[in-house]
């Protein structure tokens, strides 16, 4: 029915990129999740999640952000989003999720705020 | 006319099958968008349908596995608002007994989910759950 999620990955000096183009349901936030610990596993720990390609999420899949939230936490990293709609931005300040994981319009201004 | 009184009213029967929650929040699109609700209205009720598909989905215990969606546009003097019903004819349950999601918990917690009242609540104007034996039926509506 819809296309699978797909991801694209840009890995720079210490801080990670992860660009998503579709729907991020639960197969959608697996994937997302997957690149996140294997980004984590080689030392990254700021990571920027651009959703410009994605304009609609389910709940399932923002609970296995949830999750690289808390994943994120126990590194002491930081996890960022950029470029959300202002439904899916709605959305995670309807469940809190900014109070752990900041949001930023667009991907120069989460670069130049988060950067360690 | 009572305002109440549903200008048009259009019905789909779906089933509970991987990302069929899509083809509601299509079908509530286009019918936001013809009432003439701004584009991020127009997103906000088409999440609000996703995440009472996936309840239905997930948590209904149906073993008639499929959703019946009704879409009801509503007002005096033209359709002003969009009323949507999601309806299963699963086990029910009491949603006084839902407890909020809260982040702080749900970041400790083994359990992530449990967001989808919250998030329909959070996106449209007004909600009502109705649920018993036979079923649950999530009412939402959204003004232009």
């Amino acid at each position: 029915m819809t296309e699978a999620l797909k991801l694209t990955i840009d890995r720079r000096d210490g801080l990670a990129v992860i660009y998503t183009e579709g729907y991020i349901n639960n197969q959608g936030g697996e994937e997302i999740a997957r690149a996140a610990y294997e980004l984590i596993e080689h030392g990254y720990k700021v990571l920027l999640l651009n959703l410009t390609g994605t304009k609609i999420i389910n709940s399932i899949g923002i609970s296995i952000l949830i999750e690289i939230i808390e994943k994120m936490l126990e590194v002491e990293g930081r996890l960022a989003f950029c470029a959300l709609t202002p439904t899916i931005e709605k959305t995670f300040h309807i469940m809190g999720l900014a109070q752990y994981a900041s949001i930023y319009p667009d991907e120069g201004s989460a670069v130049a705020q988060i950067a360690l | 006319m009572n305002p109440r009184t549903p200008t048009r009213e259009v019905t789909l029967i779906l089933p509970m099958a991987p990302d069929m929650e899509i083809v509601a929040s299509q079908a509530a699109s286009a019918l936001a968008s013809f009432i003439g609700m701004s584009p991020d209205r127009v997103d906000e009720v088409r999440m609000a349908v996703v995440e009472a598909c996936i309840n239905a989905f997930e948590h209904s215990h149906a073993t008639e596995r499929k959703v019946d969606i009704t879409f009801r546009l509503i007002g005096e003097a033209g359709a002003e608002r969009l009323e949507i019903r999601v309806h299963d004819r699963g086990l029910g349950f009491s949603p006084a007994a839902v407890e909020e999601p809260r982040i702080e918990d749900k970041l400790k917690g083994d359990r992530k989910r449990g967001w989808g009242l919250k998030i329909i609540q959070g996106l449209m104007d007004e909600v009502e759950i109705l649920s018993g034996s036979q079923g649950t039926t999530v009412v939402m509506s959204k003004s232009r």
